[in-house]
């Protein structure tokens, strides 16, 4: 779960990294308030930053140095409603102004292929840190930090002398970063990110920019993370996912998919995306996955029904496929919910899509048996995963 | 033999007397597995009764279970919240194999237990939020259903638990020395590498299939290992050709992340690394069909 910058700042705050005064508006005359409060120690400046989960903000001029509240209160009517990169902006925050004398970088993460955290640091900021990592990765101090015992004195002193500072400045970092460790820690962060750190013009380390993405597994020891959710952005047909307890992502194509196990899942989009190539719809366009859609293991009859009723609603989706290889899943089970899914879609007044069924594996036999008994409308049944995919894009090149 | 676990595996379970324990519990018993024992403060000196006329006693700690049976393998059903107390009980105790089916376990929690049993030195973990592995006709160590394939020569290793039950279908009339699912979340206890060197290594295995996923680079090292030290033929399947750009797709640890992560860069690497990758599980399944049928001319 990504956060927002003024959410990640305000956890900084609460775990005592430095940063400036900052508040949020959603409207030009919030903003003309609020830059008179958090600009009153930097002379009335303040700065105001577009709110959106997406990098390129400065390029995309969502960000704007504002000498006086009036300036703010422009500023953000010009920046709130803006598209960066496919994000509206709903939200501002306006930033004391700083004067900053050096801009440095500063990341914690998970380092997946060590099975560790990984440091990562530079005297550099300011910048991308890809191009950084990319054009100078002699410039970005790469430090392992052991999980069981983090960002101590020690290894927040092993970080700065890695990237290089000065004695003075590093002994000025090192207790930033052993702040940011307990935001990392003490939050559950898969990532905590600072840049620019910067150093101002009268000698304080502060964190201006921060990023922070919180382990959504971790729900359960943070009630109060739940706050972090952000509903805006999220696609209806995914909120309602959301509500049904389903494992859904919505994606752009035209054929919905069901399937037990996130692996097979994935197989199954790309297996119907390979076979839609071989259809075409009138436009010349191919039928592709429309979501993604994992019912897990105990795939129930209401599930199944949950699952069929998201994907039906879905307006996009022109046939549906059920891929489902019963492991501990029965597959009579699977039959049964579909049958029962029907059922309960009749009786919301709500008309089937064609439906290609391909069910394998534990109790096979008798889950096609209930299916073709039921003989439900639009429903076909085909034994092999690769024949579904290919049965399924071809009834839905076909659909208007 | 086979990897990991084979008929010498006595094997505990912690959580044995939760729901999802006495079901699993239940199939590894009917599979022929030893298991000899249970794990749980609350319970321990009681016994728990399963078909076939099984009495399993439950101990108060691994540490208890282990003295007592000799057991050598820890599966773990504890949920999420008491995963890591649980894990740490297991690699304090100095159990020999840890295999972690409990999926949505805090990532946090995955990199203490994992950087604690790597510090010790004694305890291989599998997992978390994994299948087990099963050595079909010797033993079976987490969910993997038994009567999907039996015993053959083909090492099979895998993030994905319903991809891993699907080739096994496929291939089997092959059959299978050993089948490890390693589970889809960004920190694991066991890697493709450390499966792929293990099935190097056993003489009962002649073809190794690997499956990976979408998301961090695992395939790409695994592809640099399998150039340099498995000499045994590899056939590869990745999933998630077709997945976006910063979506989690149901894996914690499946997602592009920008340019990295993606299936089309861990099939080119693995290609590289002279593995046959299929586009499909069935067309990886048809690749191994070959080699198979090729080694036994």
């Amino acid at each position: 779960m990504d956060l927002f910058e003024f959410e990640a700042r305000d956890l900084f705050e609460q775990h005592g990294v430095p940063v400036l005064a900052g508040a949020t508006a959603t409207t030009a005359e919030q903003a003309r308030a609020a830059a008179e409060i958090v600009g009153a120690n930097s002379g009335g400046v303040t700065v105001v930053k577009a709110q959106v989960k997406t990098g390129g903000r400065g390029k995309a001029g969502g960000v704007k140095v504002a000498k006086n509240a009036a300036e703010a209160h422009a500023y953000a009517e010009q920046i709130l409603g803006m598209d960066i990169k496919g994000h509206t902006v709903k939200t501002v925050m306006i930033a004391q102004g700083a004067r900053i004398a050096q801009e440095y970088y500063f990341a914690l993460l998970l380092d997946r292929a060590n099975r560790s955290y990984l440091a990562m640091c530079s005297k550099e900021g300011g910048m991308d840190i890809e191009t950084l990592a990319h054009e100078h990765p002699e410039k970005l101090a790469k430090v392992a930090v052991d999980p069981n015992v983090g960002i101590d004195e020690a290894a927040a002193q092993e970080i700065v002398a890695a990237a290089g500072f000065e004695p003075e400045i590093g002994a000025q970092i090192v207790p930033v970063l052993m702040s940011l460790w307990k935001v990392y820690r003490d939050e559950d962060a898969t990532l905590v990110e600072v840049n620019p750190l910067v150093l101002s013009e009268d000698g304080q380390i502060i964190a201006l920019d921060g990023k922070v993405s919180l382990d959504g597994n971790a729900g359960f020891r943070h009630p109060d993370h739940e706050k972090f959710v952000d509903h805006s952005k999220t696609d209806p047909l995914e909120v309602l996912a959301i509500e049904r307890d389903l494992n859904y992502v919505k994606l752009d194509g035209d054929v919905g998919i069901i399937g037990n196990g996130a692996g097979l899942v994935m197989s199954t989009l790309d297996v119907v995306a390979y076979a839609g190539e071989e259809f075409s719809h009138a436009d010349g366009s191919h039928p592709k996955p429309a979501n993604f859609l994992d019912i897990g293991g105990g795939a129930n009859a209401e599930v199944m029904a949950n699952g069929l009723d998201v994907i039906f609603e879905d307006k996009q989706v022109k046939a549906v496929l059920v891929n489902v290889f019963g492991g501990i899943t029965a597959c009579d089970a699977v039959a049964d919910g579909i049958v029962q899914a029907y059922e309960i879609l009749k009786s919301h007044g709500k008309a089937p899509k064609p439906l290609v069924v391909r069910l394998d594996g534990n109790n096979a036999e008798e889950g096609r048996r209930i299916l073709d008994e039921a003989a439900l409308p639009l429903l076909e049944r085909v034994d092999t995963m690769d024949g579904a995919a290919r049965r399924v894009a071809e009834l839905a090149a076909h659909v208007n | 033999m086979a990897i990991f676990l084979d008929e010498n595996s006595k094997v505990i379970v912690q959580g044995m007397t939760g729901s999802e324990g006495m079901k699993h519990t239940t199939r590894m018993l009917a599979s022929g597995t030893q298991i000899v024992g249970g794990v749980n403060p609350r319970k321990a000196g009681t016994s728990v009764d399963f078909p076939g006329e099984e009495q399993i006693p439950v101990f108060g700690t691994v540490a208890e279970a282990m003295a007592a049976t000799g057991a050598n393998v820890s599966v773990i059903f504890v949920p999420a919240a008491f995963t890591k107390a649980a894990v740490i009980e297991a690699i304090d105790a100095g159990i020999p194999l840890a295999v972690v089916i409990t999926e949505g376990v805090a990532v946090k929690d995955s990199a203490e237990f994992y950087n604690y049993a790597r510090e010790r030195g004694t305890t291989r973990l599998i997992g978390p939020n994994c299948p087990g592995l099963i050595s079909p006709g010797k033993a079976n160590a987490g969910i993997i259903p038994a009567d999907i394939s039996g015993p053959g020569r083909i090492g099979l290793v895998s993030k994905s638990g319903t991809l891993t039950y699907q080739m096994m279908f496929e291939l089997r009339d092959f059959g299978f020395s050993t089948a490890v699912g390693i589970g889809g979340d960004p920190i694991i206890g066991t890697t493709h590498i450390d499966a792929l060197e293990a099935f190097q290594n056993d003489p009962d295995t002649d073809a190794i299939v690997m499956i990976g996923e979408i998301g961090g680079d695992a395939e790409e090292r695994a592809a640099a290992y399998i150039a340099e030290h498995v000499t045994k033929p590899v056939v590869g399947y990745v999933a998630g050709f077709t997945a976006p750009e910063g979506k989690t797709m149901g894996h914690a640890g499946a997602i592009v992340s920008g340019s990295s992560g993606t299936a089309a860069a861990k099939k080119e690497a693995l290609e590289a690394a002279g593995v046959r990758v299929g586009k499909t599980p069935s067309e990886a399944a048809a690749l191994m069909r070959v080699v198979m049928e090729g080694l036994a001319t």
